[in-house]
């Protein structure tokens, strides 16, 4: 049987995931990147991105998040999310309605605050996008 | 008869009494249940978060934060939590006088000691017991939003950057069970590690990305942040709890008081109807 590592992913508003996973990959402040049991102990800030899971016996799962960290250490796995939601939740419409009015506020540039605030929002729209599509390509696949 | 009229009205007023009491117990039993459930969902972030710390402070980083630092206490900080309304028995008076035990060992060794009173009771009781109250904030409500607590907990985080605080203790009381709430004195930062020999002991640091003082610093500004609102939180929940108990005592007891007086009463009354028989029947052996 594959090496397994202890995961959990909790937000401020409750626990998402814990149990055994195989691997892991999510969307780090410099990039992406994937974890495998026995890693060496690193600590990052995650961007608004999806979170892959593969669990023990190979099944997989995407949860979005929209930021926060991820602590790894070589038997556990911590992620802190500011918000997170199984991917399933998270309905294209919506995503793609958000980045259109992001993309609206951002061409405006009425004001520095306004412009920064809609940045993070089309950021956290395009991550949800991308979140979906990641599924998609998933389910065709199998 | 006019036997027993101030009697009367007493069991009326206490009953009314009672009838407030008993919907308040109801109240707070509906909220303690809201307020535990929104204690029990943001547990799990609090609980990773310091567990993400607590290998932090036991790492050997080769950059060491302010936060992790210990300096010697010249002036130490408290943040008090405490409810925002009274009748719910000696909940806010314990974690008041933890916190005051506590404060005075420092006073007495001549460091200062500056607060910050979170909830209506403790910026009263530190109005009239005297203490340098330096941020407060009151008013939160029964689902109190993070963002409310952000720029309290900041005025101490900044006085700690800048080394105008050496210590920063949070005192509020922890939910044990419905029955009992137990005030607690935490030390926040500087970081502190609990002994426990899981893990690796030998040296060993994190990789961080990018860069070991920039993501430390978020990291334990939301460290900070999360255990102040995990304890708003949990008072909130030892608030309703006490108060139900309260509340249920006081119906208790106005009940068994209703019972006291209407034994008094009634006794009254027989005593009356006897001394007015043995009027008549003495009237009527004269005749």
């Amino acid at each position: 049987m594959a090496m397994t590592v202890h995961c959990d992913i909790v937000s401020a508003e409750g626990e998402v995931f814990s149990g055994l996973i195989e691997f892991v990959s999510v969307t780090g402040s410099l990039g992406d990147l994937g974890v495998y049991p026995g890693h060496a102990p690193l600590l990052t800030e995650l961007k608004p991105g999806p979170v892959e899971l593969r669990k023990q016996g190979g099944q997989e799962d995407v949860f979005y998040v929209s930021g926060g960290y991820i602590e790894v250490q070589p038997h556990k796995v911590t992620v802190l999310a500011d918000t997170a939601l199984r991917a399933h939740d998270l309905s294209e419409a919506s995503a793609l309605e958000a980045q259109k009015h992001a993309q609206q506020a951002m061409s405006d540039k009425n004001a520095e605050f306004e412009y920064s605030r809609a940045a993070t929002e089309l950021a956290e729209a395009a991550a949800q996008l991308r979140t979906l599509q990641q599924i998609r390509k998933k389910s065709g696949k199998g | 008869m006019a036997v027993g009229k101030e009697i009367k009205t007493q069991i009326a007023s206490i009953g009314s009494t009672r009838k407030i009491t008993s919907a308040m117990e109801m109240v707070a039993a509906s909220k303690m249940r809201k307020a535990q459930d929104r204690m029990q969902s943001s547990r799990p972030y609090a609980r990773s978060i310091r567990g993400v710390i607590q290998h932090l402070a036991k790492a050997n980083p080769e950059y060491s934060h302010l936060y992790m630092q210990e300096r010697e206490a010249k002036r130490v900080g408290y943040i008090v939590v405490a409810s925002d309304r009274g009748l719910c028995g000696g909940l806010n008076v314990n974690a008041f006088k933890s916190a005051v035990a506590s404060m005075k060992e420092y006073h007495d060794k001549g460091v200062a000691v500056e607060i910050c009173a979170l909830g209506a009771k403790a910026v009263s009781f530190f109005k009239n017991y005297g203490g340098n109250v330096v941020a407060a904030k009151s008013h939160m409500g029964d689902a109190p939003a993070l963002a409310d607590l952000i720029g309290s907990v900041k005025v101490m985080l900044d006085a700690f950057a800048e080394g105008k605080l050496d210590r920063l203790f949070v005192v509020s009381n922890e939910f044990v069970n419905t029955m009992t709430q137990k005030p607690a004195v935490e030390q926040v930062l500087p970081l502190r590690a609990e002994d426990d020999d899981k893990l690796l002991n030998h040296h060993w640091d994190y990789l961080y990305e990018p860069d070991a003082k920039e993501l430390l610093n978020g990291l334990l500004v939301r460290y900070v942040e999360s255990v102040v609102y995990q304890a708003v939180v949990e008072n909130n929940a030892c608030e309703q709890a006490a108060r139900m108990l309260a509340m249920k005592n006081a119906t208790d007891n106005a009940g068994n008081l209703i019972d006291e007086l209407q034994m008094v009463y009634n006794k009254a009354r027989q005593a009356a109807i006897t001394q007015e028989i043995s009027e008549i029947v003495g009237g009527a052996a004269a005749v």
